[in-house]
């Protein structure tokens, strides 16, 4: 459906120029630099697993030792595998034990044939954990082929957060039978500033459940029995987020999650997590989706919790056109593209649901072919129930008629509890209502000069933050605010103590597989 | 004032209400949703829609005419006990009592991520249409976001000698809010004497403003308190009380 804005080929063309220059420095940041939880999944990859009795995981406990011997900057794979020659303990995870007990050195050997050897047998040990997430990718297309994709445009996309697993499991699946056709787990509020990934299935958690390798396994099985009965597949999604992206990326991929939240700038905006750790995570992490054939959700819509929707409108463009730069960057193709967007302008505000339409079909008709994933208003959710339906029927309205690919299902509800069965069950019926009365209106609708001045105006004023950005770079522009009004020098933040410059010899066998 | 609940005629008591219960639909879950009414005082209850959702529960909307009367005079609340000033006022109070800036420390604290109360009250932007401190000239303002910890906040407090803390609190589940907020008090009355303890304020939607005394806390804000009114009340009951 691309062309109802008349947008200028050359404009479109320019804005995503500029968002490859403002972009490009910052690839470059990633790519010379690593982290702890990047090395870390290396690691899980290669096979290590497990945590010791406090809970920390093996993989913590390893790379920590590594690091104290010999630093992050080579990279863990040699030094690793090094000493597993040396000592003759060939399984990783009894390595990390004895490295947590001190019984271990680590050192970067120097002789060629050395590091040869280790290199070899870094790159066999994550070649096998990549084989299982290609495996796991062609059982999700055998799976999508036998059971069938969902009939309708938008995908319906529901959020189950009870903090317990096994609590989460019949909801999940009472959500997938009443028309959900993708499940996010939300994860407990703390867990995106946690520096490790919790071990086991998990029944406490806050706001929301532990992303977990056992809870993600737990949950793609139980929902493997509802896609069966109820002929679709079911979509899984959960959080590659926080300081452990790239590991949760990982055990993403191993356990066949289907899509991702993954956004290049939400941790160092939201979570005050520290930029360059943020993105060079994130460069790993969209590594791995793009090899696991994961979709990725981006958190534009964010953006517009905190700043006002129709000023930081093009805020919005910008960082989704950036989003794209570091995605394709990465290796992810646009089918993988959920870049995110909401319904967040105040509606007392005149003309308010046209301005909405306008934001929508720009985001729709600058990524023709990416799935874009639309948000539920929050901001203006104000506890009055009734008024929050109606708002969300008009953000479903919008939703069916500029073409969104995955449509976060609105409660009515929000800012008031955490959903309840009824609340779910209301907002299901207000999307089927839309989509069933309204869902081919797309077809009739042309829109008028409002809209297209204002889509024009938007993407106008993208170029310019964009020129800017470019001037000034793009840690600058995190730095002074210019996103979600929200300062973020590169020096500081969160997880800043685990980046580290790679060495020459810095060699990580999964980056070079990917 | 003895009033009773309005449906469209003066007196006539009537309310609506909704619920869901975990049996499937049929004659049976009906007379026992009339039931349930009955117990909370509706007489007589009429029960307008039923639906089953899933296998095992029903959702029930219910109208129907209470007896119980309330009486306005008995009511217990908060009323604002200082003037409410503007910005202008409020720099101009504190530069005249104070004679330097009042620091202001705000944060979320425990694992709670959500900011957006307390970037309302805070950050420039404000919300609906009236700025935050930061606007404020006399006012120094120190935001430190999201899950922050006790002892950071603490420590920060200290060092920018806040005058005001300002602890935002939106995750309920499990009492969260008021947890944290009991340990957020209890941490700043070990840490410091008396007289050298900032205000402490909690804020967010959930919270019951009669609560400061069992929360160790000076004021709590409740939903829809606006930048305007936090200031105001930080001039009261800084410059004026302490003066």
């Amino acid at each position: 459906m691309a062309g109802k804005l008349d947008l200028d080929p050359r404009t479109v063309a320019r804005a995503r120029a500029l968002a490859a220059k403002a972009g490009q420095p910052v690839v470059d940041l990633a790519r010379s630099h690593t982290t702890v939880s990047v090395e870390r999944a290396v690691l899980r990859l290669a096979g290590v697993h497990g945590a010791d009795a406090d809970g920390i995981p093996w993989v913590n406990r390893l790379v920590d030792a590594v690091r104290a011997d010999v630093g992050l900057g080579h990279g863990v794979a040699v030094p690793v595998f090094h000493a597993a020659t040396t000592t003759g303990v060939e399984d990783l995870t009894v390595l990390a034990q004895k490295a947590a007990a001190g019984s271990v050195r680590f050192d970067v050997p120097e002789k060629k044939a050395e590091i040869a050897t280790a290199r070899r047998l870094a790159r066999r040990a994550a070649g096998a954990g990549l084989k299982i997430v290609d495996r796991r990718r062609a059982e999700r297309d055998r799976l999508i082929k036998r059971f069938g994709d969902p009939k309708q445009r938008p995908w319906i996309y529901l959020i189950v957060a009870t903090g317990d697993i096994y609590e989460d499991i019949p909801q999940a699946q009472a959500a997938a039978r009443a028309g959900a056709d993708i499940i996010a787990v939300i994860r407990s509020t703390g867990q995106s500033l946690l520096d490790y990934v919790p071990e086991g299935a998990t029944r406490e958690g806050f706001a929301g459940t532990y992303a977990t390798q056992e809870n993600f396994r737990l949950m793609r099985a139980a929902l493997d029995e509802t896609s069966k009965e109820l002929g679709r597949y079911i979509r899984l999604t959960n959080y590659a987020s926080g300081l452990c992206m790239p590991e949760i990326a990982a055990l993403a991929g191993m356990e066949r999650l289907d899509m991702m939240l993954n956004d290049s700038m939400y941790g160092i905006l939201f979570r005050d997590i520290n930029p360059i750790r943020t993105f060079v995570d994130q460069r790993f992490s969209r590594q791995v989706h793009a090899r696991a054939g994961i979709i990725i959700n981006t958190g534009e819509d964010n953006y517009l919790t905190t700043a006002d929707a129709v000023e930081a409108a093009h805020t919005v463009t910008v960082s989704q056109l950036l989003n794209e730069f570091f995605a394709h960057e990465a290796g992810l193709q646009d089918w993988q593209l959920g870049l995110g967007h909401a319904f967040e302008i105040n509606p007392d505000l005149p003309d308010s649901f046209r301005l909405e339409l306008a934001h929508a079909l720009l985001a729709r008709e600058l990524f023709p072919e990416a799935p874009l994933k639309w948000m539920p208003p929050t901001k203006h959710m104000t506890g009055d129930v009734f008024r929050g339906n109606l708002l969300d029927g008009f953000f479903n309205l919008a939703g069916a008629l500029t073409g969104q690919g995955i449509l976060l299902v609105g409660m009515m509800t929000e800012a008031v509890v955490t959903p309840w069965l009824s609340d779910r069950d209301i907002a299901l019926q207000n999307v089927k209502y839309v989509l069933n009365g309204a869902g081919n209106l797309h077809e009739d609708f042309t829109p008028g000069p409002f809209i297209r001045g204002r889509a024009d105006q938007v993407l106008n004023e993208a170029i310019d933050l964009l020129e800017r950005i470019v001037d000034d770079t793009l840690m600058d522009a995190i730095a002074d605010g210019t996103f979600g009004l929200m300062k973020r020098p590169a020096d500081r933040g969160k997880g800043l103590d685990g980046v580290a410059r790679q060495e020459e010899d810095y060699y990580n066998p999964v980056e070079e597989m990917l | 004032m003895i009033v009773r609940p309005y449906g469209d005629t003066t007196g006539d008591g009537m309310v609506q209400l909704s619920f869901t219960l975990p049996i499937p639909h049929d004659k049976r879950a009906e007379g026992a949703a009339l039931q349930l009414a009955g117990k909370m005082g509706m007489d007589p209850a009429m029960l307008v829609h039923a639906k089953q959702m899933g296998d095992g529960f029903t959702f029930f909307v219910v109208y129907g005419k209470v007896g119980h009367l309330v009486d306005t005079d008995k009511v217990q609340v908060v009323e604002r006990d200082f003037p409410l000033l503007s910005a202008k006022e409020v720099n101009a109070a504190i530069k005249r009592r104070l004679r330097r800036r009042l620091n202001v420390v705000g944060a979320c604290i425990g694992t709670d991520a959500h900011t957006v109360g307390i970037d309302a009250i805070l950050n420039l932007k404000g919300i609906a249409g009236e700025k935050g401190l930061e606007y404020y000239s006399e006012l120094s303002v120190t935001n430190m976001g999201a899950q922050v910890s006790v002892p950071e906040l603490v420590e920060t407090a200290r060092e920018k000698k806040a005058d005001a803390v300002l602890v935002s609190q939106v995750v309920t589940q499990r009492d969260a809010h008021l947890h944290n907020t009991r340990a957020m008090s209890a941490a700043f009355r070990e840490a410091l004497p008396a007289g050298k303890r900032p205000l402490l304020i909690v804020g967010g939607p959930r919270f019951d403003e009669l609560m400061t005394g069992e929360l160790g806390v000076d004021r709590i804000f409740s939903r829809g308190t606006t930048p305007r009114e936090v200031a105001s009340y930080l001039v009261h009951a800084l410059t004026e009380n302490r003066a």
